[in-house]
């Protein structure tokens, strides 16, 4: 029961703050609430017995991509009197569109037979997650480098101030 | 006869040396001028050294190995070894287009030619992607690539309205396929493509209800990389701001590599629900061969109607993933064999118009219809080089393109898929409209205004004849090629 309430609070959490970044007029409080679904989410992670995920959400995300956006936002515009309209004249059929696949999704996952593991989280599963990143998923883990390189000369290219 | 597992790698190994090698050349001091001038040769010498490896692993590869290799994230088989020379090939050719192209536009060389590398690597790894896992990375590395290198003319508005309506466009597919794998992988437990088979058999018709809505989030992803309606809205608008050679990239790189990821996640780990995903993709290929044509013939930019032009390719080349395997694998007219011929063909194709639209470009400043009045006289070599690409892309006779199309409407009609061979044929009809009306321009309408002659460089006249001779070549001589196809068509 204590379990069921903490996930409805996190989930009501991370839904209501998602809500708030898509329908607040100024950019500056949008950012903010992503923090806070961000942190919601985190929170989901840590019911789901999987603290280091929830770890690296907080580090990753609420830390450093957050403070990112904000100072990004901060750089670029005025922050008080900033308005933005977060709708466009498509939003009705958006939300039709969006409504739809919320119930086809609703419906599909809820009749599935989902597998159950029947076992528990095992204690070291730090060091398994080490020893898998490094044996079974090296490869990925070593593309992800390679695309973590591709992305920061991107960025320069795109970003950097040109003195000619 | 079994490669050892380093061996395997030894294309992509090629390719991130050379990038890097790229990338480190900016920062060794020097003449800058004469240094920048060695960038496209250094890449070009990376291209050919992995299309040998490639060349060799196809050679020795031709049954599956006893072990997994890297815990199945990978499989190269002869399917993945094609489309991996598909890309070398392509990164080539866009690399020869853009010694020109971009020496003036851009004071960044080094950064664009090791991007470019980088994209052939991505494409090389996604095409033998046997993991959702490795697919999403690869996937995720070919199209961050491709945004910063359509983006890339900063200068230029055009270019980074095209870049961020890509990365929006694109982003947002990767979340709806990223989903989809997530609910593969919370239905079976693993994220292998043969091991999700094998967990759907055996669970019968119990996650039925998940496998289909699924599928349709991964297609979103793959959709959105060979540009099929309705995941194509990017593509006219990405294809018209990108540098041009990077447009040439655009409509052959992540196309062949969307639909090799494509055709080995349906067919390996789908295989049981074929009827679902079959009348999905003949639907996609409908509207796609019919929507597309329709708007590419109001098109005054040539990009753009080059863009609706791709778009209608991806699917005539649907046909083909649709009617696998009916008919059976010993009709004369296989699916899969015909998707790997008409790619072959529309790489040399498409390039090469896009080599022609270039050379236009560098001369005039223009991509307009209208500007194309005259080019006969303007270049005689250019005009008919035209007529070869546009002729194979219309599907004439004599031609790559013709082969392709045979192919794939031969296993539609094999697999009396007759509406799907009907529409494909019709549609056909239509495209020859607007292929045929820019050659109008190119041949009969007088040119407007100070009609100068175009000189072409070096580089373009490697690539126009590599391009023209193969693309005859296949529709002349198409034996070897067939062949070559058709031994590249069984997955592991």
């Amino acid at each position: 029961m204590v379990l069921q309430a903490v996930f409805m609070l996190f989930s009501a959490m991370a839904v209501g703050a998602a809500l708030a970044v898509v329908t607040n007029k100024n950019i500056f409080h949008s950012a903010l609430f992503l923090v806070v679904a961000l942190l919601g989410v985190a929170g989901l992670y840590v019911l789901l017995e999987a603290p280091f995920i929830a770890v690296v959400q907080v580090l990753i995300y609420v830390g450093a991509i957050s403070t990112l956006i904000l100072f990004a936002i901060m750089l670029t515009r005025r922050l008080m009197d900033a308005s933005e309209r977060q709708r466009n004249e498509q939003w009705f059929i958006s939300a039709i569109v969006a409504v739809g696949l919320f119930i086809v999704l609703v419906l599909s996952v809820g009749q599935v037979h989902w597998p159950v593991v029947h076992t528990d989280v095992p204690e070291n599963h730090l060091n398994r997650l080490g020893q898998d990143l490094m044996e079974h998923y090296v490869l990925p883990f070593e593309v992800t480098a390679v695309l973590l390189l591709a992305a920061l000369v991107g960025a320069i290219v795109i970003a950097r101030e040109r003195t000619r | 006869m079994t490669t050892r597992t380093p061996f395997l790698f030894l294309p992509q190994l090629i390719l991130l040396l050379t990038t890097l090698v790229v990338f480190g050349i900016e920062l060794v001091p020097g003449d800058e001028r004469r240094r920048k001038d060695w960038l496209p040769a250094i890449a070009l010498t990376g291209l050919g050294g992995a299309a040998m490896a490639i060349i060799f692993l196809w050679s020795r590869t031709t049954t599956p190995p006893a072990g997994s290799i890297l815990a199945g994230m990978i499989v190269v088989d002869r399917f993945a070894l094609f489309f991996q020379i598909l890309a070398v090939t392509t990164t080539a050719l866009v690399v020869l287009l853009s010694t020109d192209y971009m020496r003036d536009r851009t004071p960044d060389q080094g950064e664009f030619y090791g991007l470019l590398l980088i994209v052939c690597l991505a494409i090389t790894l996604v095409v033998a992607a046997a993991d959702l896992l490795m697919v999403y990375v690869g996937i995720e590395l070919l199209s961050l690539t491709s945004y910063v290198l359509t983006g890339y003319l900063r200068e230029d508005r055009k270019s980074t309205e095209a870049g961020i309506k890509y990365f929006l466009f694109g982003a947002t597919a990767s979340a709806a396929m990223l989903y989809g794998m997530s609910l593969f992988y919370g239905a079976t437990r693993t994220t292998n493509l043969a091991a999700i088979a094998t967990a759907l058999s055996e669970a019968e018709n119990s996650l039925r209800g998940l496998v289909i809505p699924a599928a349709v989030f991964l297609l979103a992803g793959f959709g959105f990389k060979i540009a099929a309606v309705p995941f194509h809205q990017w593509a006219p608008d990405a294809y018209e701001g990108a540098p041009t050679p990077i447009t040439a990239f655009l409509s052959v790189g992540p196309k062949t590599a969307g639909f090799a990821v494509l055709v080995r996640v349906f067919l390996i780990a789908l295989p049981n629900f074929y009827p679902d995903w079959m009348a999905l993709l003949s639907s996609i290929s409908i509207i796609t061969m019919i929507v597309s044509n329709l708007v590419a013939i109001f098109q005054t930019n040539v990009k753009r109607m080059m863009a609706y032009s791709s778009i209608s390719h991806a699917g005539y080349i649907l046909i083909g993933i649709v009617c696998w395997g009916r008919g059976g694998f010993g009709g004369s007219f296989e699916g899969i064999s015909g998707v790997l011929i008409y790619l072959l063909a529309y790489l040399f194709t498409n390039v090469g118009a896009f080599a022609v639209i270039t050379a236009f470009e560098e001369a005039t400043g223009s991509s307009r219809i209208e500007d194309y009045a005259g080019l006969v006289s303007r270049s005689p070599a250019l005009a008919w080089a035209m007529l070869v690409f546009l002729f194979s892309l219309a599907g004439i006779p004599g031609t790559g393109g013709f082969i392709g199309k045979l192919y794939v409407f031969g296993a539609a009609i094999q697999a009396r898929a007759y509406t799907l061979a009907v529409v494909g044929i019709i549609t056909s009809v239509i495209a020859a409209f607007y292929y045929l009306n820019l050659l109008r321009y190119v041949f009969f309408q007088p040119p407007t205004e100070n009609p100068k002659s175009i000189t072409l460089s070096a580089t373009a006249k490697i690539t126009l004849i590599v391009t023209c001779v193969l693309t005859l070549a296949i529709g002349l001589y198409a034996q070897p090629f067939l062949q070559l196809a058709q031994a590249s068509a069984n997955l592991w």
